[in-house]
């Protein structure tokens, strides 16, 4: 027997096809069954009244970390899952340095297994070279025909020009797309927040911008020959993305991505050594956070990821260049990307874009939009509610986030899976 | 009022940055006082007596720690030295562990060196008593700065307006950020001079002008301050060879004709002489006060202890 939801008096918000509009939207078992103002409602449907709230395709976060290290992976897993079911977030893109690495099918289907009873959909970005050493690609050929698009080393640099041209060229034959981490190893691995005068006053060694760019300006001429299609995972800089900018203006099948810290915070977060803001990419400067809101605007940055990475307090609460880099970010993803809306730099469908339909695009996935047949993975929130981040109230276990405290307008209300509710805010 | 009751309103002294001009004044005079003490035959106080310091070093160092210790002695505080090899201390875990385990010892002074900047600040924030720092990382070290504008002061009898030349390896030293904050905040002019490998981003911000070429940057300045070139931070070269660098930068007689005749060389020692200072000009007597630096060193430790501790001792005695 079919199992049918009517979600009525919705806000419809689909950025694939610009639709922001009052309806309904019915789903049959796990997928979208129809939308619009007048649908024909089965007698058995379930109907949720929305009241006017907003009604857009679950959230795709491409990256995200589980499990390492260390913590019980299993348990890392569910709990990923509850925390992307509350930030609204419906599709988790699994960065591959787990326990083991993910370089291969095996290991995809092992993290499948994991994932099985997860809340959300968990789908692995596998990594392009074995073991993430950099030296010798991955079965990328086998790993797409078993539906997989996108290969990358997650936190490490393909370094090595060579290797990473026979990456590019290799992977070009099959549609794959390789995400980089844009970090020149020479110039950063001592460092551990933004240069400048800043790391000079703190006495911490700094990361110029110039380590991100050189490698992003390497990439884009190795390109040139293969035009494979490339996502640089993020960016944080002006001239990083005047590179992105001139890339696509050349036609290259560019595309690029930024993590939410990166578009709400500056360096000057890190204040007196709060390893909380410690990020890879670190936080840079107010004018290249301009520039980074600028390029989302302006359709040069196409994705917004939480870069959730949950570090647990040990890892913390050391000096600030011992500590590990990263934040909890998947509660915090859409609500702190709707500031941008708020603020009124960009339309609602326009940050919606960078959530759902563009990363849907470079993941080559069917969900991140509202259309008869797609995936039942919705997100419904309340637009205007104004509240605080309250770290304590996260649902994440580790708490290492780097919003704690900030006032934010809109709270997601309900997840819907495959058309099954895996969460509900009950306030 | 007087600097032997005047009240202190810091809980540590983390660093130079955030202190007021009349606060860095204050433990000027107060150690104008204690330099008088130590050159009397009995130089020991009752001040402290009944509180605990420990010297917590997780960095090797003689001359400081021995400082921290003399004055601690000769206030009459109960002293203990605690030194960790840095082999030991290479995860935080430990640097917070021992914090509490310090604190549960409920020592009333922690004077701490750590080789990670903000490591100090750090501890500070996990235990109950007032922290000194005694450098952490390339940050600060805050009573390093003091003794130097003590020394400045009593010879030059002020700070403002003076043209101050810290030379070398600015970029690792805790030593030249601390001055450099101090000597804005007492309005002097500030001078770094270094090859470009070793000035860090962004100096200018700090306050300071950067000469890259050391006759130039040496012109009619009353105050030269040598720093150590700190091979042991250094990873790669930073510069050719030792025998360019000193012959660029390492400060000799004819340098030194650049500075103003009556040019105060200082360093924070231990110095490499031959490579950032001549052996002749370092045991200049006229020129030299870099032993004069060492003697200031301990009256600015007592007064920096003294201040931190009137609170809880119910002001001055």
């Amino acid at each position: 027997m079919s199992k049918y939801t009517l979600y009525k008096n919705a806000r419809l918000l689909d950025p694939a096809s610009g639709l922001d509009q009052k309806g309904n939207l019915l789903t049959k078992n796990k997928r979208i069954a129809a939308l619009g103002d007048d649908i024909e409602v089965p007698e058995d449907a379930n109907i949720v009244d929305l009241k006017g709230k907003c009604l857009c395709p679950g959230l795709i976060d491409m990256r995200v970390f589980v499990g390492i290290p260390g913590a019980d992976y299993k348990d890392t897993i569910m709990n990923t899952g509850e925390a992307a079911a509350a930030g609204g977030v419906t599709t988790v893109c699994v960065q591959p340095n787990t326990d083991p690495i993910i370089d291969g099918i095996a290991h995809i289907e092992f993290l499948a297994t994991r994932a099985k009873n997860a809340l959300v959909n968990f789908v692995p970005m596998p990594a392009a070279t074995k073991q993430m050493e950099g030296k010798e690609m991955t079965e990328i050929g086998l790993m797409v025909g078993a539906g997989y698009k996108v290969f990358g080393d997650c936190s490490t640099t393909i370094d090595n020009a060579a290797i990473m041209n026979r990456i590019l060229k290799y992977a070009s034959a099959f549609n794959a797309t390789i995400v980089q981490h844009l970090a020149e190893p020479s110039l950063s691995k001592n460092g551990c927040m933004n240069a400048g005068d800043l790391a000079t006053r703190l006495g911490l060694p700094g990361i110029p911008t110039a380590a991100e760019t050189i490698v992003l300006e390497r990439d884009m001429r190795l390109l040139k020959s293969s035009n494979c299609r490339y996502h640089a995972s993020q960016v944080t800089c002006q001239d990083s993305i005047d590179v992105i900018r001139s890339a696509k203006d050349k036609d290259l099948n560019v595309t690029a991505g930024v993590a939410v810290p990166h578009l709400a915070l500056n360096e000057f977060a890190i204040e007196d050594y709060r390893t909380f803001m410690k990020l890879s990419p670190p936080l840079r400067s107010e004018e290249d956070r301009g520039a980074v809101v600028d390029a989302l605007k302006d359709g040069t940055i196409d994705v917004i990821v939480s870069g959730h990475d949950p570090e647990d307090p040990e890892s913390k609460r050391v000096p600030f260049e011992q500590a590990e880099p990263g934040v909890v970010g998947l509660e915090t993803l859409l609500n702190v990307s709707l500031e941008l809306y708020h603020n009124g730099s960009m339309d609602l469908l326009e940050v919606l874009a960078k959530l759902t339909s563009n990363p849907a695009k470079i993941m080559g996935l069917k969900s991140g939009k509202l259309k008869k047949g797609a995936p039942a993975d919705l997100c419904i929130f309340d637009l205007k509610s104004p509240y605080q981040i309250d770290a304590e109230k996260m649902v994440s276990v580790t708490k290492n986030t780097c919003f704690d405290g900030k006032p934010v307008q809109g709270r997601v209300l309900q997840t819907i899976v495959a058309g099954e509710s895996v969460y509900t805010y009950d306030g | 009022m007087s600097p032997a009751t005047a009240s202190f309103s810091h809980d540590h002294l983390l660093g130079i940055e955030g202190l007021k001009e009349a606060e860095i004044s204050l433990i000027l005079d107060l150690a104008d006082e204690y330099v008088e003490q130590n050159r009397q035959t009995n130089k020991k106080k009752d001040l402290l007596e009944g509180l605990t310091q420990i010297n917590l070093f997780f960095e090797n160092s003689t001359r400081t720690r021995m400082s921290f210790e003399l004055a601690g002695k000769r206030l009459g505080a109960d002293v203990i030295n605690m030194s960790t090899s840095t082999s030991s201390i290479k995860k935080g875990e430990t640097l917070i562990d021992t914090a509490s385990t310090l604190n549960a010892m409920r020592p009333d002074l922690l004077v701490v060196r750590h080789g990670s900047s903000g490591a100090v600040n750090l501890l500070s924030q996990k235990v109950d008593c007032a922290v000194l720092n005694a450098g952490d990382g390339k940050h600060e070290h805050p009573t390093q700065a003091l003794l130097d504008a003590l020394t400045i002061r009593r010879r030059k009898g002020r700070l403002a307006r003076l043209t101050v030349a810290i030379c070398g390896d600015v970029l690792h030293s805790r030593v030249a950020r601390s001055n450099i904050h101090l000597l804005n905040i007492m309005g002097a002019r500030v001078r770094l001079i270094g090859p470009p490998t070793l000035i860090p981003a962004g100096a200018e911000r700090l306050g300071a002008e950067v000469y890259y070429n050391m006759e130039e940057g040496l012109k009619d300045c009353d105050i030269v301050m040598m720093l150590r070139l700190q091979t042991e931070r250094m990873h790669g070269g930073y510069f050719p060879t030792v025998s360019e660098y000193f012959s660029l930068y390492g400060l000799d007689y004819e340098k030194l004709e650049n500075a103003k005749e009556d040019a105060l060389i200082m360093h924070p020692g231990p110095m490499n002489r031959g490579v950032e200072i001549d052996a002749a000009v370092a045991d200049d007597l006229t020129r030299s006060a870099i032993q004069e630096q060492v003697e200031m060193g301990v009256a600015v430790r007592m007064a920096c202890l003294d201040l931190l501790t009137r609170e809880k001792r119910g002001g001055a005695k």
